[in-house]
């Protein structure tokens, strides 16, 4: 009974895999090789090699749970993005936690007031490692319009800030984007934390 | 109650009335404060038995710097009136109308959160929204403005436009 292999098959096992070339030798290669054409070489050989650390960031970053930290204006549109239209958890990102124990990014939404600082920084200081803080729209930035006694002249005076999104406020869009940014610096972070 | 009748009803106990917009204002001194709105709550005319707020302005450079208004309602006739009251600069300290006005509580720690103005006789008079060890009057027209300098944790940052890079 002859049952050829069907032409496409994502997963093969080593057996079913095309036999090895013939090493050609040195030769120069005659394209950009993209990242994309290393895995999918990889894959062919039906083995897929990685460090510890790169699946942990890559889990980390996908899996991101929001401590929702709104303030003002901008947790409307902070909460805009977790609904349909905008849909975060595309990203992974949709479970926004009300205790900081069970949250491990923190977006400050909005201007924080003197009284809040103090509140803020104790929330922050709940949150397990590892963590991080997105500075959601120019008055948690930078004290926005609000350049009085009153709000505290930039969130990163009291904790580490992570990504700025600037905005009054920000579009969901543009938080999302921030969202994927950090997973930008969450997958290449160098060591663990 | 038409608000002319209003202010001639108030006229022959505090006359010190001006109507303008619509609204009746009486002007009465410090001392006369309590004993005014003692009048103005239980004579059954007026009735002025809700008290809507308690502000404070500052006009520097005048005499009084300080003006507090107290605003009134009243539940059975459905008028207003307004009461204000001048302060000196040297001497800012009003007598509390809590124990008149329970609701005043919070609006007096506000004014003298904001402004400094101290109420003899207030039960609790602490801040209200700034932090506890907070320095200064914001409101007063003669502090600062701009951004103020967070001290935090031992940290010392000036706000974004003095900041040295």
């Amino acid at each position: 009974v002859t049952d050829p292999a069907p032409k496409a098959v994502p997963f093969r096992t080593l057996a079913q895999a095309a036999p090895a070339k013939p090493d050609p030798g040195l030769v120069m290669p005659t394209g950009p090789v993209s990242d994309e054409d290393r895995l999918r070489a990889e894959l062919e050989k039906g083995i897929l090699f990685t460090t510890v650390q790169s699946v942990v960031n890559w889990a980390r970053a996908n899996a991101i749970w929001p401590l929702g930290f709104g303030l003002a204006c901008c947790a409307i549109e902070m909460m805009a993005i977790a609904g349909p239209r905008f849909d975060v958890s595309r990203f992974g990102a949709e479970v926004f936690r009300g205790s900081p124990r069970q949250a491990d990014l923190m977006i400050v939404a909005g201007r924080v007031s003197q009284k809040m600082a103090p509140v803020l920084r104790t929330v922050y200081d709940q949150m397990p490692e590892p963590k991080w803080v997105i500075s959601m729209g120019v008055c948690a930035s930078a004290g926005g319009m609000f350049t009085n006694y009153a709000v505290v002249q930039g969130v990163d005076t009291i904790v580490p800030v992570d990504i700025y999104v600037p905005g009054c406020p920000p579009k969901p869009e543009m938080l999302m984007y921030g969202i994927l940014r950090l997973h930008q610096k969450v997958r290449t972070e160098g060591h663990f934390k | 109650v038409r608000v002319d009748d209003l202010a001639e009803g108030v006229r022959a106990r505090l006359p010190d009335v001006v109507v303008a917009r619509g609204e009746v204002t009486v002007v009465v001194d410090r001392d006369g404060l309590l004993g005014a709105l003692a009048y103005v709550r239980d004579e059954p005319d007026l009735s002025l038995d809700s008290l809507s707020g308690v502000t404070a302005t500052d006009w520097p450079g005048r005499m009084p710097r300080y003006w507090l208004a107290y605003d009134l309602y009243s539940m059975a006739h459905r008028h207003r009136l307004r009461l204000k009251v001048g302060l000196s600069e040297g001497d800012p300290r009003a007598p509390s109308v809590t124990p008149m006005y329970p609701t005043a509580n919070w609006h007096e720690r506000e004014i003298f959160d904001f402004y400094g103005i101290v109420f003899d006789g207030h039960p609790d008079l602490r801040r209200i929204l700034l932090p506890d060890g907070w320095e200064g009057y914001p409101l007063r027209k003669t502090e600062d403005l701009g951004g103020v300098n967070t001290r935090y944790r031992g940290a010392f940052i000036p706000p974004v436009d003095r900041r040295t890079t």
